[in-house]
């Protein structure tokens, strides 16, 4: 885990990115100079477009993962391997299971029945500060600042192994003051590249909801991670940041950390995705590079329900999206993903 | 304007006796676990009755030292944390304060019962185990001094400066704690365990040392409070006294080291004081009888600090000298 | 009723039924007499309670001792000679238990005193367990309370077997009850996420409202019970609108409404204390029923009538859940209630009914309480451990789970004294509370809020 701790971030990458309107997004890159991301990409390209097809370097592996919530089915995952180094977009309708997913690759929630791995490592049974402290960390859809830390405060809880946290080590502050000053050092580098330095004193819950979203994401990064899974990292973020918030998560990749995302914007998704996957009713019904999916009817069943048949148009499919997002915008209010009530009927995999 | 006088003198031995250092040790324990942790213990005084009783038993009944008595005393302390800790540390709040509330309540019952009676002494309790203690006082106990008008024994001197040494001590064991990074990683559990999780964190262990800790603070508050009184009676320790404990922290300010200790000296002057002079207006008949009488007076102190409670967390949650902003953020 | 029957109910409420009007609280508490009859354990309860704290208690009343000869078959015993003398012989007072079974002697002074009874002035069947004398403590201001063991030869006489039927019907009749008033709690906590540890002094509201309008008002207890509850209930949605709702408006945090709803239970149990002071009295009916043997077990009417009213209740409010509008509101603002929102669903309202229902029925279930038990200033706080430890048991936030948690919790603490002393069956059930949690944690993962 690199850290290479130049900024170019934001606007670098922020200004080679599409607008928003731009859909048409041609396959690899004409995003400047990103050569990781062709890496990626390249690996990926000759892939076959269909669920749980091998990766050439998978960092997280599962097999077999499922999950009921009093019979009814929130996750039912048989294969699927993430690329290591690539940023994965994981989309889904309302209620698909994305975040169940997320909980259970990083211990928050035990599957029924399943496996899953990182690096070859079993991360079965493993509590989530075990899966955070093997390197991959998480953020939450609803974002978790810590209100009454301040900005620096909350940057310092991300750093690893840090000998003052035992209880006993703490009545000792030589023990642990020189580390505490290159946590502090490290914390400030990266609040600078986030651009949040000048709040280092405030409070984190005097916050804005796109700054305490970029504060989650650079605590992550205070752990120096192999894999980062970002749930849903653009939701309720004010416009003038998302592009910036776009641009971190490019770099982490430009870092070598494999990222996977959770995100309904799928402008975002074709904008930084080296591949998605697409989730409905617990299952996975397609995978492929960012512009298959659209064409993937099994995708667009998904999000349409069962009541639509005829393929759609593009405006079509931007006003069921647009649907789907008011309904996601609603749930943010709520503490996730609603399995009861706007479940889809359930398709088959492609 | 003497009986004023007299009330503010009482109130005043009050809030610096024994009783405020007992109250002042349960709430730098609560403020441990609930001002810095978010632990909801609603059964500190469990843990005080075990400090008391532990001294008590091993003196009284087991012919041990006093010393030893202390740290029978400690260790059941933390044995109770561990105990009711290690089941609900990972459920929600809710379930620890249940367990800590039932806990409270089912020990006294236990300390009382008949059964119990021949190591606990039943309801009567136990006495005569302070001597070994009370005799280490560089001073003639017997004697009675004064000051500010008020008068204190020789003995009473002795376990108000112990007591207040081992506030002291508490205190500075509690900054030192909270300005570590340990104190750093329990405040973050008290704002969200899951992100602390998320951040590769054990948080139950995290919540169970600030557990123990707090317990540890309790159990020395029932030995000051047993050595102080001279005995130690299950009854004495009625679980209402741990809301006035949480009362006292949240007078004097939770997530602050002194705010237990200013809250515990305030609330008691208070509460002493509000009772004495209560007694007194009924005694002149200035209260009619009819309204309240003088044995009214006691349950009229706990709706007061019920009250209280409730006012302090609605319309000040940062205590009387907290800083507004920074509990206002807490409305997540 | 047996021994067990009405009186050892885990309050042990029972054999101290002085009237002493004011009272510490910590005396009062301390004051948990052995309960059943039969085991004789003569405890007499003298707490210091808070005394500590309030110095010099200027005391309105002189020394008195007083009890109440009964046992569960024969009833209240009436007509017994009980002689009061003190500990050098001098004879103080004779008098005789009234139809109630009590009697009281009022003394010159604190002191020691002796208490005896003669044994062959006792029915047929009932015997002395111990001594024909007591001698007791009395403290200054106190009333005392004299329990004198007796027998009715119901208990022991059939054995193991019989005491655990009758123990589990026992049971059952107290889980019931716990059900009752538990309803409400559970109910709350569904649709509004507070544990509200006020709840007990709904249960006791309701007690004592209907006591009032018994007693003093001279109205019979089947209308009193009745008003009660309209009271209780008015009181349950005084509650809400008044502390609760605000405070949801406030975002209050879960942490803090806890601390809140603590902070009102002093209030609202302190306060019954000055209002109705620290007796126990009994309601002006129903109190003097013998039991009525039923083969492998005795009831009283009350007890059975008690059983009776919480199974109709409980199956109603079960009826209401599953099939009525309101019912079915409410169980889906439990499930997911930013969902039922959503969903047109007005959820204030929805509260605001389950506030009202859960007091009322707490406070029908203070009544049976009171009916088996006396009425008590802190009925309901006692009672609030069992509630939490049935509606953990069954999960929290689910109706359901309350109810049959509830009757587990009832039927493990009778029948516990099977194997552990009387006065020591709470701990049995904190005991149970704690294991509840330890190894039963799908009742606890259905309120465990899903992170996604």
């Amino acid at each position: 885990m690199p850290a290479d701790p130049t900024p170019h971030g934001a606007t670098a990458s922020g200004a080679g990115a599409p607008g928003a309107g731009d859909r048409s997004d041609a396959p690899g890159g004409f995003h400047s100079g990103d050569a990781p991301r062709r890496l990626a990409q390249a690996a990926l390209r000759d892939l076959p477009w269909e669920v749980g097809v091998a990766k050439p370097d998978p960092a997280v592996v599962v097999d077999g993962v499922t999950r009921t919530f009093g019979g009814l089915t929130a996750v039912s995952v048989d294969h699927l391997e993430i690329q290591r180094g690539g940023i994965t977009g994981l989309i889904g309708p309302n209620g698909a299971g994305k975040t169940t997913l997320f909980n259970l690759l990083t211990g928050f929630d035990q599957p029924d029945t399943g496996t899953w791995s990182f690096n070859g490592r079993s991360l079965g049974k493993m509590a989530p500060h075990e899966v955070a402290r093997l390197g991959v960390v998480r953020t939450f859809q609803l974002t978790k600042a810590l209100s009454r830390l301040t900005v620096l405060q909350n940057m310092l809880l991300g750093a690893q192994d840090q000998r003052g946290e035992s209880f006993f080590r703490a009545l000792v502050p030589g023990i642990w003051r020189g580390q505490e000053k290159a946590n502090t050092e490290k914390a400030m580098e990266l609040l600078h590249r986030f651009k949040l330095d000048t709040k280092k004193d405030d409070f984190a819950g005097t916050l804005s909801g796109g700054q305490r979203k970029l504060l989650e994401m650079a605590r992550a990064l205070m752990s120096d991670p192999h894999v980062v899974m970002l749930d849903e990292p653009m939701a309720g973020v004010n416009p003038a940041l998302t592009q910036s918030l776009l641009g971190h998560v490019k770099d982490l990749r430009e870092q070598g950390m494999t990222v996977i995302f959770v995100e309904h914007d799928m402008d975002v998704v074709r904008d930084i995705s080296d591949w998605v996957v697409v989730m409905a009713a617990g299952r996975i019904i397609a995978e492929g590079p960012p512009e298959s999916i659209s064409q993937n009817q099994a995708v667009v069943d998904a999000y349409l329900g069962a009541h639509h048949d005829a393929p759609l148009t593009v405006e079509e499919e931007d006003q069921v999206l647009a649907q789907a997002e008011q309904a996601i915008a609603r749930e943010e209010q709520t503490d996730g993903d609603v399995l009861s009530a706007d479940t889809r009927p359930e398709r088959t995999d492609r | 304007m003497g009986d004023l006088l007299d009330a503010l003198s009482v109130a005043l031995k009050a809030g610096l006796g024994f009783q405020a250092i007992f109250f002042g040790l349960l709430a730098i324990g609560i403020n441990v676990q609930f001002g810095y942790t978010g632990l909801l213990n609603f059964g500190q005084i469990a843990f005080a009755m075990l400090g008391g009783f532990g001294i008590a038993v091993s003196v009284s009944q087991w012919g041990l030292s006093f010393w030893v008595g202390v740290l029978v005393g400690l260790l059941a302390a933390v044995v109770l944390a561990l105990l009711l800790g290690l089941p609900t540390l990972r459920l929600r709040a809710d379930y620890l304060a249940i367990a800590t509330i039932a806990a409270a309540e089912g020990l006294r019952l236990l300390f009382r019962s008949v059964s119990a009676t021949p190591v606990t002494g039943g309801t009567r309790g136990l006495a005569a185990f302070n001597r070994d203690f009370i005799a280490l006082a560089p001073w003639e106990t017997g004697k009675r001094y004064s000051f500010l008008g008020t008068t204190w024994s020789g003995a009473e001197l002795w376990v108000m400066l112990v007591g207040w040494v081992v506030v002291a001590l508490g205190c500075v064991l509690v900054w030192l704690l909270m300005r570590s990074p340990w104190g750093r990683v329990v405040k973050s559990v008290r704002e969200d365990e899951d992100a602390v999780r998320a951040l590769g964190k054990n948080v139950y262990v995290y919540k169970m040392q600030a557990l123990v800790l707090g317990g540890v603070f309790g159990a020395l508050g029932g030995m000051i409070y047993a050595v102080g009184t001279g005995s130690a009676i299950p009854d004495q320790y009625q679980n209402a006294n741990t809301f006035l404990a949480y009362a006292a922290l949240i007078l004097g300010g939770a997530a602050r080291v002194l705010g237990p200790v200013i809250g515990a000296m305030l609330l008691l002057f208070l509460i002493q004081f509000a009772d004495t002079l209560l007694r007194t207006l009924i005694s002149n008949g200035v209260i009619p009888e009819g309204l309240f009488t003088a044995t009214d007076v006691a349950a009229i102190r706990f709706v007061l600090v019920g009250l209280g409670l409730m006012l302090l967390l609605v319309f000040r949650p940062q205590g009387i000298f907290g800083d507004r902003r920074e509990v206002m953020l807490d409305a997540r | 009723m047996t021994h067990a029957g009405n009186r050892a109910r885990r309050h042990g409420r029972r054999s101290g039924p002085d009237g002493s009007p004011h009272r510490s609280p910590g005396r009062r508490r301390s004051r948990r007499p052995h309960g059943t009859v039969v085991r004789a354990l003569l405890v007499l309860a003298f707490g210091l309670g808070l005394t500590a704290f309030t110095p010099g208690i200027a005391q309105a009343e002189g020394e008195a001792v007083a009890g109440t000869l009964q046992t569960s078959l024969s009833g209240p015993i009436e007509g017994v000679e009980v002689l009061v003398e003190s500990v050098d012989g001098e004879r103080i007072d004779e008098v005789e238990s009234d139809e109630n079974g009590r009697w009281s002697v009022d003394l010159p002074g604190p002191g020691q005193y002796v208490v005896s009874i003669d044994a062959d002035d006792l029915p047929e069947g009932v015997t002395l367990s111990g001594e024909e004398s007591r001698t007791v403590t009395v403290a200054e201001g106190r009333r005392q309370p004299v329990n004198l063991g007796l027998e009715d030869g119901s208990r022991g006489a059939g054995g193991g077997g019989v005491r655990a039927v009758q123990l589990l019907v026992d049971g059952l009749r107290f889980g019931l009850l716990i059900a009752m008033c538990a309803v409400g709690l559970s109910l709350i906590f569904g649709t509004t996420g507070l544990t509200n540890f006020a709840h007990g002094e709904l249960v006791t509201i309701g007690a004592v409202v209907a006591w009032y309008i018994n007693i003093q008002g001279g109205v019979p207890l089947i209308p009193a019970t009745l008003l009660a509850m309209v009271v209780g209930g008015a009181v349950g949605a005084l509650n809400e609108l008044g502390i609760w709702r605000p405070l949801r408006r406030r975002g209050t945090g879960l942490v803090a409404a806890l601390v809140v709803s603590i902070g009102l239970s002093l209030v609202l149990r302190y306060g019954i204390q000055i209002f109705y002071g620290g007796r126990s009295s009994p309601y002006g009916q129903y109190q003097s029923q013998r039991a009525v043997d039923y083969g492998l077990f005795n009831l009283t009417n009350r007890a059975l009538f008690s059983i009776v009213i919480s199974v109709v209740v409980l199956v109603l409010v079960a009826l209401m859940l599953q099939r009525t509008k309101i019912g079915k509101a409410m169980r889906a603002v439990s499930d997911n209630r930013d969902l039922a929102a959503s969903s047109g669903i007005d959820v204030n309202r929805v509260i605001m009914v389950v506030w009202v229902m859960g007091a009322g029925l707490a406070a029908l279930g203070g009544v049976l309480l009171g009916l088996s038990d006396q009425v008590q200033w802190d009925m309901g706080f006692r009672l609030l451990l069992l509630m939490f430890a049935g509606v953990t048991l069954g999960g929290l936030g689910t109706a359901y789970g309350a109810l049959v948690g509830s009757l587990v919790v009832g039927v493990f603490v009778q029948m516990s004294t099977l194997v552990i002393p009387d006065d020591m069956k709470y701990v049995g059930g904190l005991l149970l509370l704690i294991v509840i949690l330890v190894i039963r944690p799908q009742g606890i993962l259905g309120s465990r809020a899903r992170i996604g």
